[in-house]
């Protein structure tokens, strides 16, 4: 436990690094959603391209 | 040599390529970074002075170097692309940018937490450095905005690289000139330049988190950098071809 | 650069009309030119009535109040700069024309400070008494506003470049010119405090001076190259 107290500073050393961990995983959450979106984005653009396509022939 | 920075350039070649890269890098960085922490944390001598508080310099430092880095990173694209006209450089800074503005904002955060117990204040007006990140913060959000503001990509890509790269003028006068500002009342300095002498134990821990995080950052910028890319390339048949194998069959 | 062909005016002519026109048109419609001052004068006011009329705390503060209000008054012009030539096609007529984008833009830029920065150098003794400044520091409040404005109307040039197709209007362009601005206001308000207390101004003078120098010669060329990308 005398770890975790940091010899009374541990509220600050602890926040600091969830913090820094929370943004890094939060970035990584951020670049895969996104990335997700814009491909069903692409997908679905083929779709609609596609049946006008169809309908135009 | 030349031959490869052509292919590098082409942005299905880097598709694929970057997606090869990330795994490696994550990894790499990942390991640096979690040797970095458990040192950092529990293996590491208390400083003399600030005792176990100033274990937060090893996510601080990292953040505000990272912070830094992506600004250049961002204005070196922005310029190469608007330059040469390259796309792929666009996409890197456009890329760049919201990993900057994070990092900056750790570094804001992790400063102010690391000043409470040291200054007894959350917000140290007379210490130049966070000031410097507070602004650079502001400058990374303007880039974002205006980017936001511009529908049409091409657009946006060369109106914010515009703004980037005034931008990156104009960040040594901003750094220079808060420097001044502050000196003018002494204020209460965390690391004096040229002060005590971190070595060892203290030390490698250190020199991992921000090599280790250098690595995470390039892993994520790479990671946008490819969605960039597709929204780039919308209509190239290669990125057709990505999303809907079937349809040239 | 190759010489301009015959019966083209010159590039000072050239300068010269795109000043001339932005005057003239200052002068037609004065409400542009008088609205940032009243602004200017109304954001001083709003300083003392909240942080109380005691005197002493007011010639302490006053420096900085005077040159955030300055700031913001220039500001609140900016947008304007290539809004109203962009609505009637002038500056379709600016990007056409055979003289040098950047020499247009400097002009613009010129016509701006003008109509905006000129005036505000001028009232601000007035605002100044107000704030119990002392004559000397008054002189190189003056001073340090005339080198500042200048800055920011080349710099803001470039920002409202920028945005001028966009129709977010000015926060967009504050957001993006205020953190550039910063040096200005951080030497600005230092040397105007530093001359009020009696001190030695000259190293925020020769700062603003350079700064003032620096975005006479750069800033034309970004914001030629924003009015162009704007109007792709």
């Amino acid at each position: 436990m005398e770890v975790l107290s940091m010899g009374g500073y541990g509220a600050y050393v602890w926040t600091a690094y969830a913090l820094t961990f929370g943004v890094l995983i939060l970035c990584v959450a951020q670049g895969r959603r996104r990335h997700r979106r814009v491909m069903s984005e692409l997908r679905a653009r083929v779709l609609v391209d596609r049946a006008a396509a169809e309908k135009s022939r | 040599m030349w031959t490869f920075l052509h292919k590098l350039a082409s942005p299905p070649y880097f598709y694929k390529l970057a997606a090869s890269m990330i795994p490696w890098l994550a990894v790499a960085g990942l390991v640096l970074v979690g040797y970095g922490t458990v040192a950092g944390l529990f293996f590491a001598p208390p400083d003399y002075q600030q005792k176990d508080a100033f274990r937060i310099i090893y996510v601080h430092v990292p953040a505000a170097y990272l912070s830094m880095l992506g600004y250049v990173v961002m204005a070196t694209a922005a310029g190469i692309g608007l330059i040469w006209r390259m796309k792929l450089a666009h996409a890197v800074a456009a890329s760049a940018a919201p990993l900057g503005a994070w990092f900056t904002f750790l570094a804001l955060i992790t400063g102010a937490i690391w000043g409470r117990p040291m200054w007894g204040t959350w917000w140290e007006w007379g210490d130049p450095r966070l000031t410097s990140e507070l602004i650079l913060l502001f400058l990374y959000f303007g880039y974002m905005a205006l980017r936001a503001a511009i529908d049409d990509t091409t657009k946006a890509d060369r109106a914010s690289a515009v703004l980037a790269l005034v931008g990156a003028v104009n960040v040594p006068i901003i750094h220079f000139s808060v420097e001044w500002w502050s000196s003018l009342h002494q204020g209460p300095t965390l690391i004096r330049a040229g002060g005590p002498a971190i070595a060892g134990p203290m030390l490698w821990p250190l020199l991992a988190m921000i090599f280790g995080f250098s690595l995470l950052f390039a892993a994520l910028l790479l990671g946008r950098v490819r969605t960039e890319v597709l929204i780039r390339e919308r209509r190239a048949r290669w990125v057709r071809k990505l999303v809907y194998p079937e349809e040239t069959a | 650069m190759t010489e301009p062909e015959p019966g083209l005016p010159g590039l000072l002519a050239g300068f010269a009309a795109v000043v001339r026109r932005d005057l003239h048109l200052a002068w037609r419609r004065p409400g542009d030119v008088l609205n940032p001052l009243f602004f200017f004068a109304i954001v001083s006011t709003l300083f003392p009535l909240a942080v109380g009329p005691d005197a002493d705390q007011l010639a302490l503060n006053g420096p900085g109040v005077l040159w955030v209000a300055a700031l913001l008054a220039a500001l609140l012009s900016l947008n304007s700069v290539f809004l109203n030539d962009h609505e009637d096609g002038t500056l379709d007529q600016l990007l056409l024309s055979p003289q040098p984008l950047p020499l247009l833009a400097l002009a613009k830029s010129t016509a701006h400070w003008l109509v905006s920065g000129l005036p505000l150098v001028l009232v601000s003794p007035l605002v100044a008494l107000s704030f119990q400044m002392p004559a000397r520091a008054t002189t190189v409040m003056m001073l340090t506003l005339a080198l500042g404005t200048v800055s920011l109307s080349m710099l803001g040039a470039i920002g409202a470049g920028l945005t001028v197709g966009l129709n977010r209007g000015n926060a967009l362009l504050s957001l993006l010119i205020l953190p550039l601005a910063m040096p200005m206001l951080i030497f600005g308000a230092r040397t105007v405090s530093l001359a009020a207390a009696g001190d030695a101004a000259s190293a925020g003078i020769y700062f603003l001076g350079a700064y003032c120098v620096l975005a006479l010669s750069l800033a034309p060329f970004a914001t030629a190259a924003a009015l162009r990308i704007s109007n792709e």
